[in-house]
């Protein structure tokens, strides 16, 4: 307990020193004290509770992180930089190091007219304050769990608005890099993100996560999403941070009428990750794909929690989650589909798919339905396997080594997924990754 | 080329193989028949390094070295094939990819030439016209969503690619319809050359109307009981398999002495 304490007191004493410094509208600041009081109530989860009963973050309770400064300059050149950057948003990306908004490498020269790309910072004191007065914290809250509480009182400091007008089309994927670069001391850092997209919107955002560091730190961010009718929102999610980082995150979206929700989440690095997903289908005819790669190796733990909220009638909701667990690695797949009452017509599909390399890695998948409504479709699955020594055999009998048939079967499996990303940046990233850790022979 | 001397082979401890022996030779083409459970398929397997299969006794040389002590990759690259009575599925893995891989493992191992995607692509065009391939299946994943049809002519598409010194198709013809076995057999044959050899594992005489052996073994009980030529399937196809029932149970043939 004495740890916990001293612990709060420091994100306690550093929050007040960045209220200072702010010219932040009042209701923000009483939405971060509010949040920080509710974060040293609660503190962080512990594995007593049933949702966090695979996931002990008490490593990150015990550490000293020092929460980020929200300004200055990062000492990264634009050479250092270049590698995070994706072709396809050369003139839509907005680049964090270390929580503190980057104007020199980020620029918005591809984004039509009215639609708002924006550092959390400036948008609370921009002309969309409004906006960000209504929505933010409206999915993502204090009483979310202790890691939003905590989030929530750093919200603003680090992060990004985005705002889509009526009827926007932005062809431009939007890159939020967030990106981790050495520290005189372990960092914490709260991105926030907030999405707003208007009737008959469409966007397509990337939240990236990336690192030039080995070194351990605290990347603790919240996302919420928007989506009103009609409207269409492709959303990246990727966690390539350093093997040393804590990464937690969490992701709400509210679907209005016939809007479509589609998120694809990668996850390769961290020590300890999570990713909590709390979808809602609120109005008819709204419509989400949740998809997921987890590639884990010897020492990491990657946790997904997901909830896909069916509340309104003719709703159908996708998800495929697909994990390899290689080395001393362990994943946690625990996904919900709740069935409301009143969503007749829902049609909902989940599979969660794990290839294990390692007699030593683990996994525990829960796929959960609960059903308060007869006239649905639903289905759901979990499977858990090793290669198949047929399919081994077959590669072998045409004269390829066991290394690289293990290899090339292991990017087979991978490859539902990856065939799915649309940006080409992202899934050669991902090829590259899949590769390196297999140490594999393949090009192209 | 290929020595099998009294070979006895098992799989979940039951014996399938009770002395196998077979000598061929470069340029020939040897047809195993037989009932169902006579063994050809393990006798295919075994050749091929299957895990599940045990071989507990004899030999089996090819170009004179000890096949059974080579892993199965070690057996492909030294030039022995099998194509697979069922083929397996790889979800994920392209044909194209898959195909230049399985190549470049063997020129490597020759110390020759590796192939880079487009390279490889105009040898793959090239050779897929030797079994009518759609150049449509290339880029699909390996035998996923093929017809039988497509995933034999596949098969016969990976031996034209990988050019083995020995090939053995296990059952290559089953299910195929009339204009697929025609496709396939004319396939081997212009892959048939005086370099290389051919068993052809077959329950039908249908197949040896195509390709034309040099040789015709009758395997039953797991060992082979008659050898002959060509007009042995003839024989075979009016006869059927009834008359095996006394012959298996006598002492193995010439073929086995």
């Amino acid at each position: 307990m004495t740890q916990a304490i001293k612990e709060e007191s420091l994100y306690g004493a550093a929050l007040r020193r960045m209220q200072d410094k702010t010219d932040s509208p009042s209701w923000i600041k009483r939405l971060r004290e509010s949040a920080l009081e509710r974060f040293e109530e609660t503190g962080f989860p512990t594995v007593d509770q049933e949702d966090w009963k695979y996931t002990n973050v008490a490593p990150i309770a015990r550490s000293d992180f020092a929460p980020a400064s929200p300004a200055g300059v990062a000492e990264i050149s634009g050479e250092a930089i270049r590698p995070y950057a994706y072709a396809e948003s050369s003139q839509s990306s907005l680049v964090f190091v270390n929580g503190a908004y980057q104007s020199q490498f980020s620029t918005l020269a591809a984004l039509p007219e009215g639609v708002v790309v924006a550092p959390l910072s400036e948008a609370l004191t921009g002309a969309h304050e409004p906006v960000l007065r209504e929505y933010l914290a409206r999915a993502i809250n204090a009483e979310t769990d202790g890691f939003a509480a905590l989030n929530t009182a750093f919200a603003g400091q680090h992060g990004a608005f985005i705002y889509l007008p009526t009827g926007a089309q932005v062809e431009t994927p939007i890159h939020l890099l967030f990106l981790a670069t050495e520290s005189e001391q372990p960092l914490a850092v709260f991105p926030r993100v907030l999405i707003v997209a208007e009737r008959e919107s469409a966007a397509t955002v990337i939240e990236d996560y990336q690192t030039t560091d080995e070194a351990a730190y605290f990347t603790n961010a919240a996302v919420e999403v928007f989506v009103k009718e009609n409207a269409r929102v492709v959303h990246y999610k990727v966690q390539h941070e350093s093997d040393q980082a804590f990464h937690i995150a969490a992701t709400h979206a509210e679907l209005e009428r016939s809007s479509v929700y589609d998120l694809t989440t990668i996850t390769l690095g961290a020590r300890l990750s999570r990713h909590g997903i709390n979808i809602k289908l609120a109005h008819e005819g709204a419509e989400c794909w949740v998809d997921g790669l987890y590639l884990v190796g010897d020492g990491q733990h990657a946790d997904t929690h997901s909830l896909i909220d069916h509340i309104a009638p003719h709703c159908p909701s996708h998800q495929l989650y697909k994990g390899i667990l290689d080395g001393k690695s362990r994943a946690v797949f625990n996904g919900k589909v709740f069935v409301h009452k009143d969503a007749r017509q829902t049609d909902a599909m989940q599979t969660n798919k794990n290839l294990l390399l390692s007699r030593e890695a683990r996994i525990d998948t829960k796929p959960q339905l609960e059903i308060f409504n007869d006239d649905v479709k639903c289905a759901h699955g979990a499977t858990v396997g090793q290669l198949e020594e047929e399919e081994l055999f077959y590669l072998a009998s045409r004269g390829l080594h066991p290394e690289l048939a293990r290899n090339l079967l292991t990017y087979g499996f991978a490859e539902e997924l990856v065939e799915k990303i649309k940006i080409e940046s992202i899934k050669k990233q991902l090829d590259e990754a899949i590769l390196n850790r297999l140490h594999a022979r393949l090009e192209a | 080329m290929l020595e099998i001397k009294d070979l006895h082979a098992t799989v979940d401890d039951k014996e399938i193989l009770r002395g196998v022996s077979l000598t061929v030779k470069r340029g020939e083409v040897h047809a195993i028949m037989g009932p169902n459970g006579s063994g050809k398929s393990t006798l295919a397997k075994v050749l091929a390094g299957h895990p599940s299969y045990e071989v507990i006794s004899g030999e089996v040389l090819f170009d004179g070295k000890n096949l059974l002590e080579l892993d199965p990759d070690e057996r492909a690259r030294e030039g022995v094939f099998l194509a697979f009575q069922y083929p397996v599925e790889l979800p994920g893995v392209s044909n194209a990819q898959f195909l230049r891989l399985a190549y470049n493992e063997k020129q490597k191992h020759l110390g020759e030439e590796e192939l880079d995607p487009l390279e490889f692509k105009d040898l793959l065009a090239e050779r897929a016209k030797i079994v009518e391939m759609d150049a449509g299946l290339m880029s699909r994943s390996v035998n996923e969503g093929f017809s039988g049809g497509e995933k034999k002519r596949n098969e016969i598409l990976q031996m034209a690619v990988l050019e083995p010194e020995l090939a053995v198709l296990d059952e290559t013809d089953s299910g195929l319809d009339i204009d697929a076995l025609r496709i396939v057999s004319e396939g081997v044959n212009r892959l048939r050359g005086p370099d290389n050899a051919i068993i052809l594992v077959t329950h039908y005489q249908r197949l040896l109307n195509y390709i034309v052996p040099d040789f015709v073994h009758v395997l039953s009980k797991g060992r082979i009981v008659r050898s002959g030529g060509k007009e042995l399937a003839l024989e075979l196809e009016e006869k059927g398999y009834d008359w095996l029932k006394e012959a298996s149970d006598e002492q193995p043939s010439a073929a086995n002495a």
